[in-house]
């Protein structure tokens, strides 16, 4: 295999990482802003929350994506690719997210509220000194999950012709002619990527755990939680 | 119930489902006096604590601190129910200890008892924490000032939930069981600096224990509960010693097969 | 440009058709990754270690790379070893081999919240381990997972239309195919999220009530 094409396959992994970094930050807001929506104590704020949840939940990505990249222009919008790319990864895995942040906070014990309300904190200190720094420690292992998924999915966007690492794979399958080895190798490469990502996101949790004064699990590479 | 009384009780009835927890009671609590709450389970106390609080409203009747309507306010000449920044103004006075202690994992002990006089009273940083050491030092427990709620032991959190929660300076401490959690040993510590806080400030206190040699030491008067009424009210060295209702020589008996 | 309805209902049969083909997939699909996935699971519990980690492995690679390229390498590769299989049964396995990997763990917790008690009592009835397993063990594991099984069907029948690059005929494919003809990418692939849409719904149905009756349960 020629320089050129290893080229190709760093100039798709950047890509590849660009998509992932963006839809997890994206991805967070969504599910930051529509988890922390469904506990609203407004209906249609809730309702809103609820729709978006359900209905990325039973959407394709990929046919989100299309639908951005194809069906869009026919309303006379032109998105930029990559952006594209991003919006339609990161609607979907912040649904999922969204679950994620609204079981996290409820999963603080009603204690906790209590004693901050004999402290006479405000509503939003509840849930800002209180709340979110110790449902944050809960989210941290399935938002873990949610990134791999998301690392998974941005091979979607090979399909609408975006430069990732599965379309150059395509191109050095083409150039080559070897289909077995170039695929076996870019699921080695996901495999590693995400191998990587786990025990980063491992790291995040010890962290995370111990600002509670918790003890972690041992071992950085010990079952992943489902 | 005199008009001199801090807290007022008026009427107050709570059901939770078919369950009638608070049955039309009326009581009231001067300022800086010490009263036991005792009783069978289930008979209502800890729900008037909670009551005080704002964390469990009355289905009717009415609560009274300083003359203030915990959960009715006045707006436009009618009385209306409470919405959060009237139930901020009432709890400035109030405060609680639970039973669980219910420290904050996510600060260590000395933020535990500063976080609220900065973010609640806006003391400086400064103030809190030297006021906070001071706290600390008065339960003991001033060498654990950096360490994390959950490596300390359940007498321990509940002496810094007893910190955190004089650091707010309150008029009326209300205390929900807080040794039932404990063992015995522990549960002493912590009696011990309620006796102290008892001598030492003038704060009204309102205690729900079963430590009874504990509600005799510090109380003024004990009001014996059952089935959401108060059915004997005297001072502790009478109520324990000649208790008149038939259903209080029980409950007393009971307490002392137990210990 | 607006939005044609002539098209857009003109062009339901036929995305209706592709729906079929989506969801028989998914059913294919899905019995596959129960099964395999229960094999996955006992494999992961054997005392065997020739058994339990290249099981292990299989399971977190399958399981952290795209079933997209996963879908690839089965159309491109299997032929090569002789393995001629229709595009649906190729899209089948793709799904089932990877969608196993996640159905492993829902089975391996299910296993590990039957209490220790059921075991030792077991062996203490010196049950043989083939029969403590078929009788004592999976019947009490398997109902309480199935809720969570059923979210992994939703989840599939999501990841239909990418069987479009295998030539299956499902859904996408159907658009791709109408609008390469007329080009209305927007009634098209609205129509189509809009049926994703609904029969993901449909089949979260059954899995929202189970879900609700297993908390009812154990409430």
């Amino acid at each position: 295999m020629s320089g050129g094409l290893w080229l190709r396959l760093l100039d798709g992994l950047l890509v590849t990482l660009q998509l992932t970094g963006y839809g997890a930050v994206l991805g967070l807001l969504f599910a930051f802003a529509a988890g922390l929506a469904r506990l609203s104590r407004h209906r249609v704020v809730r309702g809103i929350a609820f729709a978006y949840t359900e209905g990325f939940r039973g959407l394709p990505a990929l046919v989100v994506l299309f639908w951005l990249v194809f069906a869009l222009p026919g309303l006379g919008f032109q998105l930029n690719p990559l952006f594209a790319g991003v919006l339609a990864l990161s609607l979907n895995i912040g649904a999922y997210g969204a679950e994620v942040v609204r079981g996290a906070v409820l999963s603080v014990p009603a204690g906790q509220i209590e004693a901050a309300t004999a402290l006479n904190f405000t509503r939003w200190q509840r849930m800002r000194r209180v709340v979110l720094p110790q449902a944050v420690v809960a989210m941290v292992p399935p938002f873990g999950n949610l990134l791999i998924e998301l690392l998974k999915a941005t091979a979607l966007v090979s399909l609408v012709y975006l430069q990732d690492l599965t379309f150059q794979g395509q191109i050095v399958r083409a150039a080559t002619g070897n289909t077995a080895m170039t695929f076996f190798g870019l699921l080695v490469g996901y495999g590693v990527i995400a191998l990587i990502l786990t025990i980063l996101m491992r790291l995040v949790e010890r962290r995370a755990a111990a600002s509670l004064g918790r003890a972690v699990r041992p071992g950085l590479l010990s079952g992943r939680t489902s | 119930m005199t008009r001199a009384d801090q807290i007022t009780f008026d009427g107050v009835s709570k059901k939770f489902g078919e369950n009638v927890v608070l049955d039309d009671l009326s009581f009231g609590v001067a300022a800086g006096e010490r009263v036991t709450l005792i009783g069978p389970s289930g008979s209502g106390k800890t729900t008037i604590l909670r009551m005080l609080m704002t964390l469990t409203e009355p289905d009717s009747g009415t609560i009274t601190v300083d003359g203030d309507n915990l959960f009715q306010e006045m707006r436009n000449g009618t009385l209306v129910p409470a919405r959060e920044q009237h139930l901020r103004s009432v709890r400035r006075k109030i405060t609680m200890v639970f039973q669980q202690y219910n420290l904050f994992p996510n600060m260590r002990v000395l933020r535990n008892v500063t976080e609220a006089p900065v973010h609640v009273l806006g003391l400086s940083q400064d103030e809190a924490e030297a006021r906070a050491r001071e706290l600390l030092e008065m339960v003991g427990l001033a060498d654990k000032i950096d360490a994390h709620p959950a490596h300390l032991s359940g007498g321990q959190q509940q002496r810094v939930a007893i910190a955190r929660a004089l650091a707010i300076r309150p008029e009326v401490l209300l205390l929900d069981e807080v040794t039932s959690a404990l063992d015995p040993e522990l549960a002493a510590e912590v009696l011990d600096v309620l006796r102290d806080v008892a001598k030492s400030t003038s704060v009204t206190m309102l205690c729900v224990t079963h430590a009874m040699k504990f509600a005799r030491d510090i109380s003024d008067r004990v009001l014996m509960f059952n089935e959401g009424r108060i059915i004997e009210s005297a001072p502790p060295a009478e109520l324990f010693d000649a208790p008149q209702h038939e259903r209080t020589q029980r409950f007393l008996r009971s307490l002392r097969e137990e210990s | 440009m607006n939005f044609d309805w002539q098209t857009a209902w003109d062009s339901v049969p036929q995305l209706l058709q592709g729906l079929l083909i989506a969801l028989q997939a998914t059913a294919l699909g899905y019995v596959l990754a129960l099964v395999l996935g229960l094999a996955f699971a006992l494999a992961r519990r054997s005392h065997q270690a020739w058994l339990r980690l290249p099981v292990a492995f299989f399971v977190e690679f399958v399981r952290s790379t795209p079933l997209l390229v996963q879908l690839f390498f089965l159309f491109f590769v299997l032929p090569t070893v002789g393995l001629e299989l229709s595009p649906m049964w190729t899209g089948a396995i793709g799904l089932g081999v990877h969608y196993a990997t996640y159905t492993s763990e829902v089975y391996r917790s299910g296993i590990d919240g039957v209490p220790a008690g059921q075991w030792e009592a077991a062996t203490a009835l010196s049950l043989p381990r083939r029969r403590t397993w078929t009788r004592i063990i999976l019947p009490q594991a398997i109902p309480r997972v199935v809720p969570a099984l059923g979210n992994y069907a939703i989840s599939m029948f999501k990841d239909t239309p990418q069987l479009t690059v295998i030539t299956v005929a499902e859904m996408l494919s159907v658009v791709k195919a109408l609008g390469s003809q007329n080009f209305q990418y927007l009634e098209l692939i609205t129509m189509a999220g809009l049926l994703y849409l609904v029969a993901a719904l449909l089949i979260a149905w059954p899995v929202r009530i189970a879900e609700r009756r297993y908390r009812k349960e154990n409430a």
